[in-house]
């Protein structure tokens, strides 16, 4: 046959990906994104006039596990209403069998964009509502095991959204990794797993090792401190960085699980002493930086009192002369 | 590539011969300078080597994906043979296949800067048009074996157009075959659902794990540097 013109190829490769919707309720707008497995669009809702985002499984993870880890994906989202995880609208299959969900469309921008554009007290405040998001699922015994800056996003009035709770674990009832006890077709997802999930550099090691009995709501809590580490390190010079900060993250991404930070409730009680100046559990501070926190606990009340003394000083000299 | 039932070795390097010859042609022509009977040659050679041979036993899935792999040994084959000078003969014996360089020579010429990509960007280029290439010709054959003409044709004449200047719309397409429009959207869906699967068919008789097929797949799919 003739070769196919170039601009032909580049046609196939765009209509091939492109999901065919049954029923005309949803028509595909925009291609907004490309994950791991899925695919996400812009699309309209005919039926309800509005824009939302519509996630889809590549093309190549059409086969039965991914379409589990998607569908579950689907039902922890329904499952978890808070402020912090995108609302779901609809699941759905698509002609060629594969799933499809529509959700909220999220507009914002991802995490370590967001922190190149504010202050250190700032970030530390909207990486505070990412524990809170995350604390929240771990009280309804989910694990995400995939948090890192690309997975979280940051909407225009600093509001925060956790994305990506594709390979979430169900742990039971205590924060443990579920066993016989799980719902049906919980189990069929628990399958899945063994195989390494996750991303490194944000993995906890046990998470890394693929032992998949230890991974529980401590493995969140080292992707979290590595997601601290990022907000706070990346493009600071070393010496620029506080220390009680340092020792946070440091005791969030200790290799022991048993070591870190026992959830993320606990972690955000640290980082809210630090945003408040007071003395963090996971740092033992020197005389100098106590008196350093002090001051900037009580700037404003010592300002005022030394320059009430100035003043009164002032006026003795004025009055000697 | 390495399986030891004889019918699936000769079905693996089928498929292989079938999607590959023509990057490996153009890896010749174009990061060797090979003129085109040069480049023929070698690449009758190289796939001749490959049926003859276990050519490509040497490859390790944890090191390269396997299209890196040929594009390597396409280079070895290339500098061995330019170091024997040795011009490659037509025929003697060696598998000949019916491949069409002269279609890949004329979409060449239309493409000025090919000479100016690196041989990777050229290489994935090349194969991406063989992989669909490929499929449509089985996608010819499955619509004519099962009765669906029309489909195809309809598919033809829309998603394989030159370019979107001369792509009709699908009132023109539905006209023009005397199909009502719903009915040429349809058949679109159709073909590009065929299509699609027989793509990733390829791709993955191509690839010898799960991870190298995704990642091909990932590469196949969606705009170019989407």
């Amino acid at each position: 046959m003739t070769p196919l013109p170039d601009d032909t190829v580049a046609h196939l490769r765009e209509v091939l990906e492109r999901p065919e919707l049954p029923g005309g309720r949803y028509e595909v707008q925009e291609l907004v994104g490309r994950g791991g497995m899925g695919i996400v669009y812009r699309a309209e809702d005919r039926a309800l006039r509005r824009q939302v985002a519509l996630k889809v499984l590549r093309p190549e993870f059409a086969d039965q596990g991914s379409s589990i880890r998607l569908r579950r994906e689907a039902d922890i989202l329904a499952r978890l209403e808070h402020p912090g995880i995108v609302p779901i609208h609809d699941l759905g299959t698509l002609a060629d069998g594969r799933l499809f969900y529509v959700m909220k469309l999220v507009r914002g921008i991802r995490l370590d964009e967001f922190a190149r554009t504010v202050g250190l007290t700032e970030r530390l405040r909207v990486f505070l509502r990412v524990l809170e998001t995350v604390g929240f699922a771990h009280a309804h015994g989910l694990v995400h095991r995939d948090l890192k800056p690309a997975n979280i996003m940051v909407g225009a009035f600093g509001e925060v959204l956790v994305l990506e709770w594709g390979i979430a674990r169900i742990m039971a009832s205590g924060g443990e990794p579920a066993g016989s006890g799980v719902a049906a077709g919980e189990s069929d997802v628990d399958t899945l797993d063994g195989t390494v999930l996750g991303t490194p550099g944000f993995m906890a090691p046990e998470q890394a090792r693929g032992d998949v009995e230890q991974v529980d709501v401590r493995s969140d809590v080292y992707s979290l401190g590595a997601v601290l580490r990022s907000l706070v390190a990346d493009g600071a010079p070393h010496g620029t960085r506080p220390p009680p900060l340092v020792s946070i993250w440091e005791k969030a991404t200790a290799a022991t699980p048993e070591v870190r930070y026992s959830s993320a409730a606990e972690l955000a009680a640290d980082v809210t002493r630090f945003l408040d100046a007071q003395p963090v559990s996971a740092h033992r501070e020197g005389w100098l930086e106590r008196a350093g926190r002090l001051y900037q606990k009580y700037q404003t009340a010592i300002l005022l009192v030394l320059a009430y003394l100035a003043m009164r000083l002032l006026f003795l000299v004025m009055l000697g002369t | 590539m390495t399986a030891a039932d004889p019918d699936a070795r000769r079905a693996a390097l089928h498929a292989l011969v079938g999607v590959y010859w023509r990057p490996v042609y153009v890896h010749f022509r174009i990061h060797w300078a090979r003129e085109p009977a040069d480049a023929e040659d070698l690449t009758q050679e190289f796939f001749a080597a490959a049926v003859a041979g276990d050519f490509f036993a040497g490859f390790e899935p944890e090191r390269a994906r396997f299209r890196t792999f040929v594009r390597v040994c396409c280079d070895r084959f290339a500098a061995k043979a330019r170091r024997a000078e040795r011009r490659l003969k037509r025929g003697g014996g060696a598998v000949h296949l019916p491949l069409d360089f002269v279609g890949v020579e004329q979409e060449l010429g239309r493409v000025a800067d090919a000479a100016k990509e690196d041989a990777e960007t050229r290489f994935e280029r090349e194969w991406v048009r063989s992989l669909f290439e490929v499929a449509v010709e089985a996608l010819r054959q499955e619509s004519q074996r099962d009765g669906h003409e029309v489909r195809f044709a309809v598919f033809e004449r829309y998603d394989l157009a030159p370019d979107d200047a001369t792509r009709p719309t699908y009132r023109e397409l539905g006209q023009a075959l005397g199909l009502p429009t719903t009915q040429v959207t349809n058949h679109l869906a159709w073909a590009r659902r065929a299509l699609r699967r027989l793509v990733l068919e390829n791709v993955r008789a191509l690839c010898v794990s799960d991870e190298e097929y995704r990642a091909e797949a990932r590469a196949l799919f969606g705009r170019e540097g989407g």
